[in-house]
């Protein structure tokens, strides 16, 4: 007998919750305002690019697919350009409600895009011990750790950059940065992290 | 007038050539910009994603340092701006997130409660000093030079300046003030792509490329920004573009300061212009001497 395969989702697979989640956490406050009109999506610079379109996200938010969500491409996709909540006719802070499923994703360890994750990881990691970004080590970090043959790629773009001096090795520190790391550790841990 | 002057990460590095124009341009018009002391990264988007009260942290302590120089700040990256503002707004809007913020700054017995207002450096420019106070320093009328004005995307949202937001105007009127020929460019607010051309690079270079075309369609001999990442995607990516999509794209990507500081009679180098990757000089050498 031919095995048969799901193809629709159950409601037992849904997560009710998920909708007043994200409700709960500030920034998420008018979620329950979306009336599924696809401005977001049609002013996206990159749905192109994505796997569900900021519409689509939202209506599976309501729906409960909590999974689907925090496991798509699509939020790893969002460059924060912040037009799609600029032209929400409901207001609705929808960069900041990416940036939500973002720290979702990344906190539960689902992080789809290897990339993004290298990137941050790479960030925080540089900011911490400086205070500050240095941009050639995070570059440098960030090609070694994501895509080694890529960085070959990229050489020719570092190296224009090293002779137009636009690329210098080191860079400043903040000077209290005892002070600065006991912030950083008080803020994470009341962030929930 | 005084300003707190918070640079970014970006203009000790890739934007090298902004702060240069930046400092030259603010010495011209009389600006007193005084870094803030001590500041730290805004986070970029990296610090959002992973946790959000730590990114307001990032700017709260800015903020916190710039109320003991100035009550304005001012800020030439636009991403550093728009962090630097949602943060503002967050902190009045969710009390919750105040009372967590300052917690944490507490424990380096610091505390910020308001009253600094963020300015993105246009924005002081056009607005503060004015475009009257700007027109008498034009020693060398950019008459003739065709600008793309490319406004970036964070600068004209949300958390953004006050103009309209679909069609800002306020880059336009300082290029014409300067005697350049501001050309309409309707993606001038269209993202490049940002920390995305790192990321998911196929996806920035197809904005970059896009940005380049409208630019070439209407004529443009350079294209004017206000943000290091715009910046550093468009001009250095520019070869990746050019070999990915078989265009031949050769614009130079000038800051916004640097156009002002060459109308000012400023010398090339004072501006950093010989920096651009895409060359700047054989565009701007009509206005000024490329050796001196």
């Amino acid at each position: 007998m031919k095995a048969v395969q799901q193809t629709v989702l159950y409601e037992q697979a849904m997560d009710p919750r998920f909708l007043d989640e994200i409700y709960g956490i500030p920034g998420g406050e008018k979620i329950k305002d979306c009336i599924q009109c696809g401005t977001c999506s049609g002013s996206c610079p990159v749905s192109w690019a994505m796997e569900e379109t900021p519409r689509q996200v939202f209506a599976m938010i309501r729906a409960g697919m909590r999974e689907q969500v925090l496991d798509t491409l699509t939020i790893w996709t969002c460059a924060s350009c912040y037009q799609c909540a600029h032209r929400c006719p409901q207001q609705i802070k929808i960069t900041d409600i990416m940036y939500i499923l973002k720290r979702m994703a990344i906190r539960e360890k689902r992080q789809r895009s290897k990339q993004a994750r290298a990137l941050s990881e790479k960030f925080v990691e540089i900011v911490s011990k400086y205070g500050r970004n240095h941009e050639t080590l995070l570059m440098i970090k960030f090609m070694l750790t994501a895509n080694p043959l890529g960085a070959l790629w990229a050489a020719p773009i570092g190296f224009k950059l090293v002779s137009h001096g636009r690329f210098p090795l080191g860079g400043s520190r903040v000077r209290d940065i005892d002070g600065l790391g006991r912030i950083m550790v008080k803020a994470q841990e009341l962030g929930g992290e | 007038m005084r300003y707190a002057y918070y640079p970014g990460c970006s203009l000790d590095a890739t934007a090298r050539p902004y702060a240069e124009s930046v400092k030259a341009v603010a010495a011209a018009l009389g600006m007193e910009l005084v870094e803030i002391d001590d500041w730290n990264c805004c986070g970029a988007t990296a610090y959002m994603s992973v946790n959000e009260v730590l990114s307001f942290c990032l700017s709260a302590r800015n903020l916190s340092q710039a109320a003991r120089t100035s009550g304005t700040l001012v800020t030439p990256c636009s991403a550093c701006f728009t962090n630097l503002r949602k943060t503002e707004v967050y902190l009045v809007e969710f009390p919750e997130m105040k009372q967590k913020v300052d917690t944490a700054l507490a424990e380096a017995n610091m505390r910020y409660d308001g009253g600094v207002v963020t300015k993105h450096l246009l924005q002081a420019v056009v607005e503060d000093l004015g475009l009257e106070k700007i027109r008498p320093l034009v020693k060398r009328p950019l008459t003739g030079l065709r600008v793309a004005p490319y406004y970036g995307c964070q600068i004209a949202r949300p958390y953004g300046i006050e103009d309209d937001s679909d069609n800002p105007t306020m880059l336009d009127e300082l290029l014409g003030a300067l005697g350049a020929t501001p050309i309409y460019y309707p993606m001038k607010t269209v993202c490049c792509g940002g920390s995305l051309m790192g990321t998911r690079e196929e996806v920035a270079l197809r904005l970059c490329r896009n940005l380049l075309l409208c630019a070439e369609q209407d004529g443009a001999d350079c294209i004017a920004v206000t943000c290091p990442l715009c910046q550093i995607n468009l001009d250095a990516y520019q070869i990746s573009i050019n070999k990915n999509y078989g265009t031949d794209f050769h614009f130079p990507i000038v800051y916004f300061t640097q156009l002002m500081g060459l109308a000012f009679g400023l010398k090339i180098v004072e501006l950093g212009l010989q920096r651009c990757i895409v060359p700047a000089t054989d565009v701007v050498s009509r206005f000024a001497e490329v050796n001196s």
